[in-house]
């Protein structure tokens, strides 16, 4: 029993430097942001500085990429909920011819490499001399992130009592009526997390984008693309405000979940 | 009206992947089989030989893709089932701070994760520039460039989608199977090679499918922390069809990657039961 306890003990402290291990990188990241450098190269520590949060958007290339990244993962993730809330309702919900073959393509989107979904774009965009451009890019991120929001949006929809529904049908409702007022705010914690993960995926994309992007930049690129050259600190500090916004409705929503149950 | 309703709801989705996931599979497998260059345009031939010229081109990357995807994995494994069962047995309340913890990284960006950790490794920066200050390391020590950096990169970015699937299929065991095992008089260790570890075998397959993949595909590790001579097919890809605009080349590339994962995933799965399969794909 004692060498159990002991087991325990140790796995508890292999859990936390697991966890130490993987924040580490982050650490550094918000840590860079306020590092006093001279030279290009943000390598070493060399005193404090709130300079980059007030220099933040002084490299406009940076900003221009920034804002683009914001714009169309808003806009993909705004496509991404209402196609996506719309098929998993029907799956979720109805029997239907090709319920199986959605399935399998909803499974297969989730699961094609990015490096392959991106490539095939391209070859589509190639052969079809469709110029690529912050549209092509809209495009791309819907398809990767309409299976998220698909498979969260059925997982909450399945949970939901169909007697629900019928009884507001029963008491007059139109179809529309019950969807707004009965269907959607059961299903809304779906959406929401459905959504998220959109704008979430959106966001971070590389590969996929870096097939479709044209002359389009985005913030993740605009940083690959700064590796060589040497990373300007002011992308420690937009990637620590991002981390932190992030970080922040993740914990107010968890607290609203709790608070509702 | 009311039969229509769910091919009404379904209608737009159908579209979007009809258009843009099955069409351009067909528009890169045509491509595939295509001859010509950027400037005077391609045509079909149905040149099946671009896939014997590829592959023979590549053969090295290829395989190194599949070698680094797979070491990666087994790591990630190694490391992350040990994480799974602490929380899912010994994580009591905290089991939802320990995951939110793991889940920490997926705040920031990938491509920021990955370059911070070139910052930590490079070859005179706060970790290897303090230890060679010290003089605990030579001073031509250094760990980028290297396939280290490579798998190790690859295993800390996916390390956390293998942990979830295996802590899901851990946390659904019930603890009293584990106490009647350990009542029959297993001990400790039997108690988990024949209860437990069986139990959690449709998590470790989801994990697995769940970081393989992406790991042997992706690009951006072997770009930010393997130097020239770590280059892995994702990062032919992208040079094939971004630089040199060679379509034809790009996409036998593509096919062949993902026939070769697929092919890998389904003797995986013969190996370990359809049944495992089903339900990891009908998570």
């Amino acid at each position: 029993m004692r060498g159990s306890r002991l087991g325990d003990r140790l796995l508890h402290l292999y859990t936390w430097l697991i966890i130490l291990w993987l924040s580490s990188p982050i650490a550094v990241m918000i840590l860079f942001g306020f590092n006093d450098k001279r030279s290009k190269s943000n390598t070493t520590w060399q005193g404090f500085t709130l300079r980059w949060y007030a220099e933040l958007f002084d490299i406009p290339d940076l900003t221009t990429a920034l804002v683009n990244s914001l714009v169309i993962a808003l806009v993909s993730t705004v496509i991404t909920v209402v196609i996506g809330t719309m098929l998993g309702l029907a799956l979720g919900r109805h029997r239907f011819r090709g319920k199986g073959v959605t399935n399998f393509f909803v499974f297969a989107a989730i699961s094609t490499p990015e490096l392959v979904m991106g490539a095939s774009l391209l070859s589509l965009f190639v052969s079809g001399n469709v110029p690529r451009a912050a549209g092509t890019i809209v495009i791309s991120h819907v398809l990767f992130s309409l299976a998220f929001v698909v498979v969260t949006v059925r997982a909450r929809i399945v949970t939901l009592d169909p007697s629900l529904e019928e009884a507001a049908r029963d008491l007059g409702a139109t179809a529309w009526g019950t969807f707004r007022q009965v269907t959607l705010p059961a299903i809304m914690p779906g959406v929401l997390a459905g959504a998220m993960l959109a704008f979430a995926l959106s966001i971070d994309d590389y590969v996929v984008t870096s097939f479709v992007n044209g002359s389009t930049v985005t913030f993740p690129l605009w940083i690959v693309g700064a590796v060589k050259t040497g990373i300007p600190a002011q992308v420690n500090v937009m990637g620590t405000l991002i981390f932190g916004i992030g970080v922040l409705i993740a914990i107010g929503n968890a607290v609203a979940a709790r608070r509702r149950t | 009206m009311k039969r229509l309703t769910p091919y009404l709801l379904a209608l737009p989705s159908w579209m979007w992947l009809a258009i843009f996931l099955v069409v351009p599979m067909v528009a890169m497998a045509s491509v595939s089989l295509q001859t010509g260059n950027a400037i005077d345009g391609f045509a079909m031939t149905f040149s099946f030989s671009n896939y014997g010229d590829a592959i023979g081109r590549y053969s090295t990357q290829l395989l190194r893709s599949l070698l680094y995807g797979g070491l990666a994995t087994v790591a990630m494994l190694v490391i992350g089932y040990p994480v799974a069962y602490w929380i899912a047995f010994k994580g009591g309340r905290r089991k939802a701070m320990y995951l939110f913890l793991l889940l920490l990284p997926f705040f920031v960006s990938f491509v920021l994760r990955t370059i911070s950790w070139n910052f930590l490794l490079s070859d005179n920066g706060i970790l290897l520039g303090t230890l060679k200050g010290w003089g605990l390391l030579p001073a031509e020590f250094h760990v980028l460039a290297t396939t280290f950096a490579v798998v190790g990169g690859l295993t800390y970015n996916f390390l956390p989608f293998m942990i979830l699937p295996i802590y899901v299929s851990l946390e659904r065991v019930d603890p009293r199977v584990v106490e009647a095992a350990q009542d029959l008089y297993a001990t400790r260790a039997a108690a988990f090679r024949r209860v437990v570890l069986p139990l959690s075998l449709p998590g470790v397959f989801a994990g697995v499918l769940m970081t393989f993949v992406p790991a042997t595909a992706d690009p951006i590790n072997a770009a930010i922390l393997g130097g020239t001579s770590n280059t892995m097919i994702g990062n032919i890809i992208q040079t094939e069809y971004l630089t040199n605009l060679d379509y034809p080349t790009a996409s036998a590339l593509s096919f062949t990657l993902m026939a070769v994962l697929l092919v890998g995933i389904f003797i995986y799965a013969r190996a370990l039961g359809t049944e495992n399969v089903l339900e990891a794909a009908a998570r």
